[in-house]
């Protein structure tokens, strides 16, 4: 499988805790969903796939090349980048250095170019805000550049979030819960907005969601873990309708009802 | 147009009260005050810019040959505004709290007071010291490096460590600087332990000035090269880096910024801030020796940032001055002023002065309304005098 980025085998041990056993991932393509309870271990694979945490086992590549031992920094500059579940914004910053931040590893000056003000230094940073713009036009935050990000709204401030994270130009976005605390119809806007940035930019994503009727409307494919294990992956209708996941998200007795 | 007239005259009466009245502190601190109210004043920039210029570059000096001691004092302010924007871009922009900044600035000092005195004789067993006191000049340099090469060599191992366990760290290594300044008297003499070093020599100044008047001007270019570098690094990707890790590490490197360079960086710049200034410091004052190092003046540094404003330019700059001209004259001149109450037998509520107890003499409350005074500023402005403000930008197309 040449895919853009595979996960094999994923295990991640907490003292006595097994966080994640034996899960294997990948996605080349489009938008590809993670579901399940809470304290499956979802947020954990993020984080092992950005380099928070080092795997006990497993092997993660991208683009061919292996993660397991990069820092978070060197992962991002190789084009995957996140956002947070509970949003981690530069809060005293404006939302557009916020943006700036997140084009640190594409922005190619020394400390001479900075100190010396050079003319490179002018017309790459001049560029850089400009792209600073974009981007928050591009998620709906066109008129909020200069706000402090602290004082913007909830929804806002996720949707920043991902601004940041489409900065540092990433071939790989992975998502933890962009719509946790938005309404229904900010939901679906966003996830609109997902939609076009794979079309446009050609982006893969990774989602990790709680809104069903979200996740099976956008994701083209849906892995659903539980207690740290993949126990169903595919298109989301079937796995909608596998008992196994029916029984990890509502018990045994639903299980044996919806088979029935 | 109002507050341009307000500005204007407001400098130009100060410094002419200054030459009526040189030996008034308070009149020397309305001067004061007029600056920092043509900084406030909503004025066009070139009049700011012209009237701070017209009050540093000549009216100051002129101040100066009417009292002398005023100048020693813009001075010394000059070498703690550098050295609190030096703390500022480690404990305000990076958020790396360095209780011990003040081992950089013994670094850059000791460098210039061994080659720059008789003592390197002594060191290196050569009758070749004092350098020509134009060295004064690359060891400028040499104090940056200096200053910086210790900033890495201190950080490389303790960055990875967070908040209150690098604060104490760097506590440590501050003292241990001053004690390896202490002791360094044997076997090799390095320093010259607790009896300093002196005479160090003092830099040719141009132009055949007052030599006063001329190390005022040659503090005043280096601090404003200091605030030039500073503005620029903020205002760049490096700046905002720092930020980012102040504000929250996990995401800054989650963005893409490598932490342990970063933050190293931080912790070079400030520390060849500080190397510098030793080396201005040493040449001021001919004679160092350990006092001048200890634990409470790294603490003074800190406290004109958090004053100040932390992370913010002007913060750093007005929290320099207020406290060096706390220190130097206010506090100094009200202790005077209560000693003389107090000898001249002055009767308060029934009470004569002159009996207090000793415990109580005047000179003893200086500290005290110091910390009186950190202490109500945190309660009703901790944000400091001139907090960091966000720049505002035209996102245009």
């Amino acid at each position: 499988m040449s895919e853009l980025f595979e996960a094999r085998g994923i295990t991640k041990r907490f003292g006595g805790l097994t966080a994640l056993q034996d899960v294997s991932f990948g996605v080349n393509t489009g938008i590809a969903s993670i579901i399940g309870p809470n304290g499956a271990g979802k947020t954990t694979l993020f984080n092992v796939f950005t380099g928070l945490y080092q795997p006990d086992a497993g092997e993660v590549t991208f683009k061919g090349r292996s993660l397991v031992g990069l820092r978070p920094d060197e992962i991002t500059a190789l084009g995957v980048c996140r956002t947070f579940q509970n949003i981690r914004l530069f809060a005293n910053m404006t939302a557009a250095e916020n943006v700036l931040v997140g084009m640190h590893s594409r922005v190619r000056l020394g400390v001479l170019d900075v100190l010396g003000r050079t003319t490179r230094f002018r017309g790459v940073e001049h560029g850089l805000w400009r792209r600073s713009a974009e981007l928050l036009d591009r998620v709906g935050l066109r008129l909020k550049g200069n706000e402090i990000a602290r004082n913007l709204p909830y929804g806002d401030q996720r949707r920043l979030e991902l601004a940041r994270a489409l900065a540092s130009e990433p071939a790989l976005l992975l998502l933890d819960e962009p719509t946790a605390g938005m309404t229904q119809g900010e939901a679906v806007t966003l996830m609109a907005l997902l939609r076009r940035l794979v079309g446009e930019l050609g982006l893969a994503i990774i989602l990790i969601e709680h809104n069903m009727r979200v996740v099976m409307e956008v994701s083209d494919r849906v892995a659903v873990l539980d207690h740290g294990e993949k126990i169903a992956e595919g298109p989301p209708r079937a796995v909608q309708a596998d008992p196994r996941v029916i029984e990890a998200y509502l018990g045994r007795r639903a299980a044996a009802r919806a088979g029935s | 147009m109002i507050q341009s007239a307000a500005a204007v005259a407001f400098v130009a009466l100060s410094g002419a009260g200054v030459a009526m009245f040189p030996r008034s502190i308070l009149v020397f601190l309305v001067f004061q005050s007029s600056l920092v109210f043509v900084y406030l004043a909503r004025v066009p920039t070139w009049l700011r810019l012209g009237l701070l210029a017209a009050a540093l570059l000549g009216i100051m000096p002129a101040i100066g040959t009417y009292n002398g001691y005023y100048l020693e004092v813009a001075t010394q302010v000059g070498i703690f505004v550098a050295l609190a924007l030096g703390l500022n871009i480690v404990v305000g922009l990076a958020g790396l709290l360095d209780l011990g900044y003040v081992a950089f600035f013994a670094v850059g000092a000791y460098s210039w007071a061994i080659f720059g005195s008789p003592h390197g004789n002594i060191l290196f067993g050569v009758e070749a010291f004092p350098m020509a006191a134009g060295w004064f000049y690359p060891f400028l340099i040499i104090g940056l490096l200096v200053g910086a090469g210790t900033g890495v060599v201190l950080g490389l191992p303790v960055l990875r460590l967070r908040g209150d366990y690098l604060a104490i760290v760097t506590l440590g290594f501050g003292e241990v600087i001053r004690v390896l300044a202490n002791n360094l008297d044997k076997p090799i003499n390095v320093t010259n332990g607790p009896k300093g070093i002196t005479p160090i020599s003092r830099p040719p100044l141009p132009f055949d000035l007052p030599y006063a008047l001329g190390f005022y001007f040659l503090a005043l270019a280096i601090v404003l090269v200091v605030i030039l570098v500073n503005r620029r690094l903020e205002d760049s990707h490096i700046g905002r880096a720092w930020e980012a890790i102040r504000e929250d590490q996990l995401a800054a490197q989650a963005m893409g910024i490598p932490l342990v360079r970063a933050k190293l960086l931080a912790f070079a710049c400030g520390a060849s801030f500080a190397g510098v200034m030793g080396v201005v410091f040493a040449a001021k004052q001919i004679f160092i020796n350990p006092e001048s190092f200890t634990f409470l003046e790294s603490i003074g540094v800190l406290a004109m940032v958090i004053l100040g404003g932390m992370g913010s330019i002007p913060g750093a700059i007005i929290g320099a001055t207020v406290v060096t001209v706390l220190n130097l004259q206010v506090l100094k001149g009200l202790s005077l002023w209560l000693n003389e109450l107090k000898n001249a037998g002055v009767t308060v509520l029934g009470y004569n002065l002159a009996d207090l107890p000793t415990q109580l003499e005047p000179a003893k409350y200086e500290r005290m309304i110091f910390g009186l005074i950190l202490v109500l500023m945190m309660i009703f402005r901790p944000q400091g005098i001139f907090p960091a403000r966000r720049r505002q930008r035209e996102l245009g197309k």
